[in-house]
């Protein structure tokens, strides 16, 4: 039935499976989260496999993956944290437009070298925008489907595309950037001063484990503690993406997509924007180290970063 | 004004080191001259107590660049906090049905149950901002005998509207969350609508007030909402 147009269902949601696009923008002064992939590298690159606008709504989904049914013909990419994808007994590839037949099921397993893998549907996810944006707001409850993360039995449409492209990768061409493990890089935070030099120093030095209690909107770490020299009560302020804030108990908290807008806590370094997706890669028990560099090395490596992610395609 | 690099993506402006409205005033006056601009390489904009955080394109703009945006601001025009603020009325019920935490308010402060009603409705406050989450505003101005501290185990559920009452702070949940605010009251009115325009009920620079309803007017008002 031609115009009629896909439609995607949920059989199984998998562990956390919602809705996101680039995120939320110009609503921070209303208390407004960001919000948008955990991991946008991979969604762009999902995207882009696909023919999609780099940033269209995709499926982010979280450890354990979805199953979902097409009732069409659908080209899809599966990109970011390895995890065995099958339609049948068919092996779905990562980073590689695939077309699923009409009627059948594609299953995704668990994650087994990151957090979140991204399902990109040719021609995007048909959700309502709000606030110029398709991303699922969990703590606001609107956004993506329904303002939640995906449960069994819904269904959401894809919009039509007329001239469907395919934009396939050079062959390993996200293995040396994507797999990087080396420390997370990170600059001063806004409330730097209120920590000794020996103090932050020794946060650089630590290695800290991602608690079991980390979600989109925080990851909290576990490791030496971190006290503040200041003692007196931060006035609330405004808490940049990626902040990494220590609370009285001095384990530091990387405030991240679905984060408050504003905060209490004083923050000590701050996570660069080219490191973000990474963030978004962390499973519980990971451990993390952190690199201090400055501002112009930290807009360098996000130059270098958009750079490369305009040569991973073959022409 | 101090200006703090915060991250490779944004900067902190910073006018003081108190809760003061004149303070407030300069916060929201740099607030609403970076709205003007509607300038796209600037993402986002939070107002707090005392600081504006500029949040930017960093593949658009440098620190140093949003830095003498703000500098040529300030000189050419002078802070207009108080554009477009409006005093909000907010309904509330503080029956105990909604107010579970009245009881103990009363016992903290020493004063009877009718008296913490009347004190935290005749107060006006101020928006300082909105911030934590969609629609949640950060009130100053409540009577210093009112302050009481927040309960040593959060509720894991708020319903959307309840008052509460968290050491000097007052403050309405605009959506169902954990919390650990001392509840003593609920609102009819809705204080976030995503799908509204704007999508919540008081903006930054607002003076608020609390009046008093009863059951009745409370379920009217929900009525009238529904």
């Amino acid at each position: 039935m031609p115009g009629a147009g896909v439609s995607i269902r949920v059989v199984k949601p998998g562990l956390f499976t919602s809705v996101q696009d680039r995120g939320r923008f110009g609503y921070a002064h209303l208390g407004i989260s960001p919000c948008g992939a955990a991991d946008a590298v991979s969604l762009r690159i999902a995207n882009l496999l696909v023919g999609n606008d780099e940033y269209a709504a995709a499926l982010e989904m979280t450890l354990l993956g979805a199953t979902v049914e097409f009732d069409e013909p659908t080209l899809v990419a599966i990109s970011g944290a390895n995890c065995e994808c099958k339609v049948g007994s068919n092996q779905i590839a990562p980073n590689c437009p695939v077309e699923i037949p009409a009627g059948s099921m594609l299953e995704c397993g668990s994650t087994t070298d990151g957090a979140r893998c991204y399902l990109a549907v040719q021609g995007a996810l048909d959700v309502p925008a709000v606030m110029g944006s398709a991303s699922t707001d969990s703590r606001g409850r609107f956004g993506g489907y329904q303002g939640r993360r995906l449960q069994a039995g819904d269904i959401l449409s894809v919009r039509h595309v007329n001239q469907p492209r395919i934009r396939p990768l050079r062959t390993g061409a996200l293995k040396e950037e994507m797999r990087s493990r080396g420390a997370i890089r990170v600059t001063s935070g806004a409330q730097r001063d209120w920590f000794r030099n020996e103090t932050f120093a020794n946060f650089l030095a630590n290695s800290y484990a991602v608690s079991e209690q980390s979600d989109r909107a925080g990851l909290r770490l576990k490791g030496d503690m971190v006290s503040a020299r200041e003692t007196r009560q931060l006035l609330t302020d405004g808490i940049p993406l990626g902040a990494i804030q220590v609370p009285q108990d001095g384990q530091p908290i990387i405030l991240f997509v679905d984060q408050q807008t504003t905060g209490g806590y004083p923050k000590i370094a701050n996570v660069i924007a080219a490191d973000m997706h990474r963030i978004g890669q962390l499973r519980p028990r990971d451990e993390v180290r952190f690199a201090e560099v400055s501002i112009p090395e930290a807009i360098e490596a996000l130059r270098a970063q958009e750079r490369w992610l305009k040569v991973i395609w073959q022409d | 004004m101090k200006i703090v690099v915060a991250s490779d993506s944004s900067i902190l402006v910073e006018f003081g080191d108190r809760i003061d409205p004149e303070i407030q005033d300069h916060v929201l006056g740099l607030f609403h001259a970076l709205r003007a601009l509607d300038d796209p390489r600037i993402r986002n904009l939070h107002p707090g107590y005392v600081s504006l955080l500029v949040d930017f394109d960093p593949l658009a703009l440098s620190p140093q660049d949003v830095q003498a945006l703000i500098e040529s601001l300030r000189s050419n025009r002078a802070p207009a906090a108080r554009d477009g603020s409006a005093i909000v009325a907010i309904p509330v019920c503080y029956d105990l049905e909604f107010g579970p935490d009245l009881a103990d308010v009363s016992a903290y402060t020493g004063l009877s149950a009718e008296e913490v009603v009347r004190l935290h409705s005749s107060a006006t406050y101020r928006v300082c901002f909105l911030g934590f989450t969609g629609g949640f505003a950060y009130l100053a101005g409540m009577p210093e005998v009112l302050h009481t501290p927040r309960l040593a185990t959060p509720r894991r559920a708020v319903v959307a509207g309840s008052v509460g009452i968290a050491g000097g702070q007052t403050g309405i949940y605009p959506t169902e969350t954990p919390g650990g605010w001392r509840l003593i009251g609920r609102t009819p009115v809705e204080m976030f609508n995503p799908l509204a325009q704007p999508p919540t009920r008081v903006q930054s620079g607002d003076i608020v007030r609390f009046d008093p309803i009863n059951r009745v007017e409370f379920e009217q008002l929900c009525r009238e909402r529904a």
